[in-house]
């Protein structure tokens, strides 16, 4: 079922970290006529957190819904290599099976929680597949086996864990949509993480948090990378990026303009001029001008 | 060769029918996003407005003009409809708008068992025949097209003409299309968002009783249950054609009128409506939204 | 200070005056042509008209009067009553419970065994039939077929307006297989539950990618399609004359109600013949499947499954981008709801012994939706409540004969049941939009176990 690709390679690398774990490859998406993304190409790296930046409506959650199965791209491939050295073509899963077979989770630019179940309850929801299993696809468990009672308890207590990471083992047995916005977009990544990925997508995770609740959430982020997820973030906030990320790769207009630390990102003059926003022929006067500042 | 375009014809008179009503239903669910059920029970006594006006005038003036007569029907009935839909709007709607989504469906289906066995409560549950009202046939080689036919669907046209004029041309239809596109944007721009709506209920309600009093006159019977079948039918015009558009809802009617004359011409009658519905599930999977709907993007 | 509500303001009766004339008005026009004018045929069959003026002024009477007082005085006391609360600062969430409702599902229980005994030590043994079939019986078939939608609506948040189809599979299925293959009603109950599954999973499959509206829509269509197919299929279903002489249900093939029988109920315990014991042990029988009914929906919303129809219900997308697969997630749903529906429509056919398309109009599936929207989605006990209130209420209507005294012998409570039971959904929902219980109880917690309050949960959308 599983395509495999590259195998020779990636068993060969596979335990160790800083090998590829997500690879785009000529990535294409076609809007009707219009080209949102436009043969774009990056690798994530395993135990890092990538982030992909660029200004607004340069593509960037097109990208997010290509990988986690949303949009079907126009052209391009995905490759998801997991840590036994599985691959999975990304582009050939459907949505759900992206998160039940290759492990890929994400969150949502606009929250997406499940307001009327509790936030325990959402933390459930997410560990659907095992406990689908464990419950013998509902029979069993419908009959009151012990196999589902002890499944559930150990599906309560990683809720109860990622809980305590996210900071919201208080507020477990109220609604989800009676939690404040920080609180929601860390019961979404502790919800991300309750499917077990080894790829965990964020879609501007820091937007409308105030300091403090941004503090929170990169102190979460830090320890879900510690846990050996990969992150992939998109942000526009540059500081936010720059605060956290290992590797950022830049996107403007579909295309990508730069790829690297995030020292090398900010300064290169494609980026700068990127975000100031000016014509393709200023920016040799930019580069101009940061040369001169630099000299100065 | 004749025999098709006699159906033809037959299922456009039918179609005209069922797109009046289903206008009614398109434009309540675009502008409120609410399934109106009882709609087609404002049909039925459009239908029973113009009856009843219909015996009175005719047992005061036995001379009176059919073409006066069939006015008066029609302006008595759009009164009526107007204004009960406008009230029940007020009493059963308007309070519910904006709380959970199926308060109102309820309140609405609630609506359309009330209406129907009001109506069987105060006038008999029998069926109530009136004579033809007009009679004359034309004839062209085989086909025969009659004059109540040509009423119907001219009627349908110049109403439908009226009615694209003021959604696309006048104030009204502007502060209307504003409304279904959003609510409270069009509040804050200074739209009446209260009176639109019962404007928009009262324009439904009365091409809904020139739908009715088209059905008496084509069928020459009214009954308390006419609300029903052809609600549900002038529903699922509104849907196949792509629930929330107006051409839409015409182009669904008339599908639906054409499915319906042709399937028991060349078919079996007892089956039409079983035909008319396998149709609307079988566009409904190729095409989610209907004909001409808009398709739902999915924001992610 | 001077404009206090306290003390009823010249300016506050001008307004209810000024209301009530406008409501007389408004019902003068509504009423003048429906109620003032009466059509009928007269001998030779033509249609006359009268009038019935006395009538009509009752009706614009009674909305004048009625605005007037709601208006003036109703209105004014609620305010009142409210600000005083608010001012006093108590909250109307009260914690602790009285000891009825703290033990209302027991005490519900224990009533419902009891209930046919009652009837019968009251009523007699031929005086119980009325209340054991007519209220007993007929209200615990729409408790199961409300419950059975309520995992489609209420959970899974799928709105079907078809769901009397799936009670009409299950009904001819038994009539049919009884009839052709002498099946036993304990035979084809399950297998009846089983087809109207599958009918659940053929009719679900093609309109899972409908959204909304546009499902309700497609579901009544095949509701409508399977009834028409029943009335025009006349070789097998014998078409609107239905299918008669269904067999009855026996106690486990033990005993038979059969008056012929050698091992008749009534014989082998030297009782009275009557078909009352019949009747008290289907209530028993409709009884059981009720509780099978609640105790499957129980347990199914603490596993997975049930999780994973509610947070359908609360948002597909977030559902998919957890790894659920919402297909086959929605065809459970649609599957198991169906089963319900199936297994209350042989037991609707062994009851009657008699089936035809008559019973299954669309205004069945309002009723049951109702139901369920009334009764709060997603609360049983909530949907319990509102089956007794609507069906049981409506029932009533037809023992209340001594309104014959007040409005003549003409009077046939009858005819007004269906116009009483529409009034009462619009007014049950305009005061309770969320139903009787609009509070969700969760299916796990880590410290307590807390109600939530209706307006975090959402409808659904497909």
């Amino acid at each position: 079922m599983t395509p495999q690709v590259d195998t020779q390679t990636n068993t060969m690398t596979s335990t160790m970290t800083g090998d590829t774990i997500l690879k785009v490859e000529h990535l294409s998406m076609k809007f009707g006529g219009l080209m949102a993304i436009n043969d774009f190409s990056f690798e994530a790296r395993r135990g890092e957190i990538t982030a992909l930046i660029g200004p607004n409506g340069a593509g960037k959650t097109t990208v997010f819904n290509c990988i986690t199965g949303f949009y079907k791209p126009t052209m391009g491939m995905v490759t998801l290599i997991q840590r036994d050295g599985v691959s999975h073509l990304l582009e050939r899963l459907r949505d759900f099976e992206i998160t039940k077979i290759a492990k890929v989770a994400r969150t949502f630019q606009n929250i997406r929680l499940f307001s009327g179940l509790t936030v325990l309850e959402n933390l459930l929801v997410a560990q659907h597949n095992a406990l689908m299993k464990a419950s013998g696809y509902t029979i069993l468990g419908l009959l009151g086996l012990p196999a589902y009672k002890n499944a559930s308890k150990a599906a309560i207590e990683k809720a109860r864990y990622w809980l305590e990471k996210a900071e919201l083992i208080d507020r477990a047995d109220d609604p989800a949509g009676d939690l404040p916005y920080g609180a929601q977009r860390r019961l979404e990544i502790a919800r991300a993480m309750c499917t077990g990925p080894e790829l965990l997508c964020l879609d501007e995770p820091a937007a409308g948090l105030n300091p403090r609740e941004s503090a929170a959430l990169n102190t979460l982020l830090h320890s879900i990378r510690d846990e050996g997820v990969s992150i992939l973030l998109i942000e526009h906030d540059m500081s936010v990026v720059m605060e956290i990320s290992d590797h950022v790769v830049v996107l403007e207009y579909g295309q990508k303009i730069s790829d690297g630390t995030p020292d090398e990102v900010k300064n290169d003059p494609k980026v700068i001029a990127a975000y100031l926003g000016v014509e393709d022929d200023e920016v040799e006067e930019v580069i101009a001008e940061e040369l001169d500042g630099g000299a100065n | 060769m004749e025999y098709f375009i006699q159906q033809l014809i037959n299922g456009l008179t039918l179609g005209s029918i069922y797109g009046l009503v289903a206008i009614g239903y398109t434009m309540v669910y675009g502008i409120i996003g609410m399934i109106n059920f009882a709609h087609g029970d404002i049909f039925m006594l459009g239908g029973f407005a113009a009856l009843i006006i219909f015996l009175i005038l005719t047992s005061f003036f036995a001379g009176i003009p059919v073409a006066l007569l069939l006015l008066v029907m029609l302006v008595v009935g759009m009164l009526m409809t107007g204004l009960w839909n406008w009230t029940i709007e007020r009493v059963a709607y308007r309070p519910l708008r904006g709380s959970f989504r199926l308060a109102p469906l309820i309140t609405a289906i609630g609506m359309s068992i009330v209406l129907s066995n009001f109506i069987q409560v105060t006038q008999g549950p029998r069926n109530k025949p009136i004579p033809q009202l007009v009679s004359d046939t034309y004839h062209f080689g085989a086909i025969t097209i009659s004059l109540k036919q040509i009423i119907i669907v001219l009627l349908t046209v110049v109403l439908l003409a009226a009615f694209w004029y003021i959604v696309n041309k006048t104030p009204l239809g502007r502060a209307q299309r504003a409304t279904e596109q959003d609510r409270k944007m069009a509040a804050l721009l200074g739209v009446d968002v209260d009176r639109t709506i019962s404007i928009t209920f009262i324009m439904g309600a009365a091409l809904a009783a020139v739908a009715g009093t088209m059905y008496l006159m084509y069928y020459g019977v009214a009954s308390f249950n006419d609300g029903f079948i052809p609600g549900v039918k002038a529903f699922t015009a509104a849907v196949l054609g792509g629930i929330g558009s107006l051409p839409g809802a015409v182009l669904g009617g008339l599908l639906i009128g054409l499915i319906e004359s042709l399937w028991s011409a060349y078919f079996t009658i007892a089956y039409k409506d079983v035909a008319t519905f396998a149709i609307l599930a079988f566009v409904l999977i190729f095409k989610p939204t209907g004909i001409l709907g808009r398709p739902e993007v999915e924001k992610v | 200070m001077t404009n206090s509500p306290e003390t009823g303001t010249p300016g506050l009766m001008a307004k209810a005056v000024k209301e009530g004339i406008f409501a007389g008005l408004l019902a003068l026009g509504m009423f003048i042509l429906f109620v003032g004018i009466e059509t009928y045929q007269d001998i030779s069959n033509a249609l006359v008209w009268r009038t019935r003026w006395g009538l009509l002024a009752i009706f614009v009477a009674v909305a004048a009067i009625g605005r007037f007082l709601v208006v003036g005085f109703i209105k004014p006391h609620i305010d009142r009553r409210k600000l005083a609360k608010a001012k006093s600062g108590v909250l109307e969430i009260s914690e602790e419970k009285g000891f009825f409702r703290q033990h209302f599902l027991k005490i519900a229980l224990v009533g419902l065994v009891l209930y046919p005994v009652a009837a019968v030590m009251l009523a007699g043994t031929q005086g119980s039939l009325k209340y054991v079939d007519n209220f007993g019986i007929q209200i615990l078939i729409y408790v199961m077929l409300a419950w059975g939608l309520n995992i489609v609506v209420g959970l899974a948040g799928l709105l079907d307006l078809g769901y009397v189809a799936f009670y009409a599979v299950g009904a001819y299925s038994y009539a049919l297989l009884s009839e052709h293959f002498g099946l036993s009603f304990w035979i084809l109950l399950p297998l009846a539950g089983i087809l109207s599954a599958m009918w659940g999973i053929i009719l679900g499959f093609p309109v899972l990618r409908l959204r909304g509206d546009y499902l309700a829509i497609v579901t009544l269509a095949f509701g409508e399609i399977i009834r028409l197919v029943l009335i025009n299929w006349t070789d097998v279903t014998k078409g609107t004359f239905g299918i008669s002489g269904i067999p009855k249900a026996s106690v486990f093939g033990i005993w038979s109600f059969d008056v012929g029988a050698a091992n008749n109920f009534t014989k082998a315990f030297g009782l009275p013949m009557s078909s009352a014991y019949y009747k008290i042990f289907l209530f028993y029988v409709i009884l059981a499947l009720c509780l099978l009914t609640a105790y499957v929906t129980i347990r199914l919303r603490r596993m997975p499954i049930g999780r994973a129809w509610e947070a359908l219900r609360e948002d597909e997308i977030a559902c998919r981008s957890l790894g659920i697969n919402t297909v086959t997630t929605k065809l459970t749903a649609f599957a198991i709801g169906a089963m319900f529906g199936g297994f209350a429509g042989s037991f609707f056919a062994t009851r009657q012994g008699f089936v035809s398309p008559e019973s299954f109009v669309f205004l069945e599936s309002a009723v049951i939706l109702a139901i369920v929207v009334l009764g709060g989605m997603g609360s049983l006990t909530g949907i319990a409540i509102a089956a007794v209130v609507m069906v049981g209420g409506t029932e009533l209507l037809r023992e209340m004969s001594f309104l014959k005294l007040v409005f003549g012998p003409d009077f046939t409570p009858e005819l007004y049941r269906m116009l009483l039971f529409g009034l009462a959904m619009i007014i049950v929902m305009l005061f309770k939009p969320r139903g009787f219980v609009g509070s969700r109880e969760p299916t796990a917690f880590l410290k307590e176990r807390k109600a939530i309050a209706g307006s975090f949960t959402k409808e659904g959308h497909g």
